[in-house]
């Protein structure tokens, strides 16, 4: 009985896990561009289940609610950057200029979010409403599945971007020296929005899923989800995109296990035990490059 | 092709250039001479489009260009290879290179350019899936020139290609400078190694302190006596 629940959990897990990577590719690709940790990404996420909610209530379906929402939140990411990062950058602001920064466009969406939608807790649609499914007397929410079969995919298409495209050379170039990319003929800046809609297009799916999954969103959604998130991302080294997933995954597992076996008011914390963690013992995280720093 | 008038750029509260005149033909080698800090970098750099100008016109093939910014100037015919070569250090050789005809659109244009550099670098090719960083510092120059020569420039300027380089590597270098001009492209090269820029430069200036204080035939500067002393420890 033990090993149905253990595996149960683990499969509760792995699902929840796909879709903090989903945030966390956020983090990684944004430090990786502007070495910048941002702190809007977890009200990003929240903006991006608000707007699916909104899309969602036009009526033309869930899946193109949250196409759109993917758009909306992408661009919310370009704005973000537009309005408040890049004049910090023209201006060579200290580092700790744009991460504060950050802290102020998270309230200020989160505020926002409470204005237009109210602060209480509404009801989200199930995004797939299938039934369940049963391998070898396991029992799987096919939601379950279907965040783990979606959030892969996106990875997928994202490190083929990534990897395989120009504007993905582009990012990796920019990534390891911007004065040379626009030496290249590179427009860093171009760069820099298609990475934050990039960033912005994942939270919202992974808002989509989330919400689908627990059925509720909130504006206040994105605090917690974005600091599990920024700790799943730091595990995995940050920059890097196999170990914002590999992060997830270890995140989600052991939040489902901890609910299960310690305690369930103990969910939240075990993000941040791992974070604290792997900050004293491995700074880099599991896949990080050593010496971020450029020489 | 490259013509410069009264150019002056400032950092913050420090006045770098003051001032530089400075004009070159097609098919030209020209160098640009000084001692450290004295405005070399600056003003390939402002030339560049890294860094804004202040005052002054800088005109490339009849088209104003001042304080138009780097990455547009690739299209128009011009690359620098910085100093300290900048290459990226956890890409391919390949991924360098590409990145170089980054303005460029069509395929076999590109395929052509990489077909240049390989001739012109067999080493490259050699090195074709190694990342850049794991390449000897003369091999990394190389990279730089190459990826710089990547979109066809008409005209390429070279900050400190001698910087770090074993005295054998650097006469490597120099020669295929000379192989590169002999191919059509003007360049502009910035040397604290004088004595090797003045040999293979037609014509050069001499910066102090950001201003021009001498120009004229390389060979011509090269003998002269106040050159002689100052720069080619003579």
């Amino acid at each position: 009985m033990a090993e149905v629940l253990i595996v149960q959990q683990v499969l509760n897990g792995l699902a929840l896990g796909m879709a903090y990577a989903l945030i966390a590719v956020g983090y990684s690709l944004v430090f990786g561009i502007l070495r910048l940790v941002n702190f809007s990404h977890g009200s990003i996420y929240a903006f991006g289940a608000h707007a699916a909610l909104l899309f969602v209530g036009f009526e033309f379906g869930v899946l193109p609610a949250i196409l759109l929402s993917m758009v909306c939140t992408g661009l919310l990411g370009i704005l973000i950057d537009k309005a408040a990062l890049e004049p910090l950058r023209k201006k060579n602001s200290v580092p700790i200029a744009a991460l504060i920064t950050t802290i102020g466009v998270s309230n200020i969406i989160q505020n926002l979010l409470m204005i237009w939608f109210g602060s209480e807790k509404k009801a989200f649609p199930a995004v797939f409403n299938l039934p369940m499914i049963e391998i070898g007397g396991f029992r799987i929410q096919s939601t379950q599945l279907m965040m783990c079969v979606v959030s892969l995919i996106l990875l997928l298409v994202l490190t083929l971007v990534i990897n395989k495209t120009k504007i993905g050379l582009a990012m990796r170039a920019t990534e390891q020296n911007p004065k040379a990319a626009k030496l290249m003929g590179v427009n860093v800046n171009f760069v820099i929005s298609f990475t934050f809609f990039l960033a912005g297009a994942s939270a919202a799916i992974a808002g989509g899923l989330i919400s689908g999954y627990y059925q509720i969103v909130y504006p206040g959604m994105g605090f917690m989800a974005g600091l599990k998130a920024f700790a799943a991302s730091v595990l995995g080294g940050i920059g890097s995109l196999p170990g914002a997933v590999v992060g997830g995954l270890v995140v989600g597992v052991s939040e489902c296990l901890a609910a299960t076996f310690i305690n369930s008011t103990y969910r939240d914390s075990v993000a941040f035990i791992i974070l604290i963690v792997v900050l004293i013992v491995r700074p880099t995280g599991l896949f990080g490059k050593k010496g971020i720093t450029k020489v | 092709m490259l013509k410069i008038e009264g150019l002056h750029t400032h950092y913050g509260n420090i006045h770098a250039l003051k001032g530089i005149d400075m004009e070159i033909d097609d098919g030209e080698i020209v160098s640009l001479i000084g001692s450290n800090g004295a405005g070399k970098s600056t003003t390939l750099n402002t030339i560049a489009g890294l860094i804004h100008a202040s005052q002054g016109k800088i005109t490339f093939r009849g088209k104003d260009i001042t304080n138009v910014p780097a990455y547009k100037l690739v299209d128009q015919g011009m690359s620098l290879s910085p100093e300290g070569r900048e290459v990226f250090a956890a890409l391919t050789v390949q991924e360098n290179l590409r990145l170089g005809a980054y303005s460029k659109k069509d395929k076999g244009a590109i395929d052509a350019s990489f077909q240049r550099v390989y001739d012109l670098f067999p080493r490259l090719k050699e090195r074709i899936n190694q990342q850049a960083g794991t390449l000897s510092g003369g091999e990394q120059q190389m990279l730089a020139i190459g990826r710089a020569l990547m979109s066809e420039p008409g005209l390429l300027l070279l900050d400190e290609p001698s910087l770090g380089l074993a005295p054998n590597i650097v006469q490597q270098i120099f020669g295929l400078i000379t192989d590169i001009n002999r191919q059509g492209t003007t360049i502009l090269l910035i040397e604290q190694n004088a004595n090797m820029a003045l040999s293979v430069s037609n014509r050069a200036y001499v910066l102090e302190t950001g201003r021009i204080s001498m120009s004229g035939d390389a060979h011509e500067l090269a003998d002269d006596s106040r050159v002689k002393k100052a720069y080619l420890a003579m």
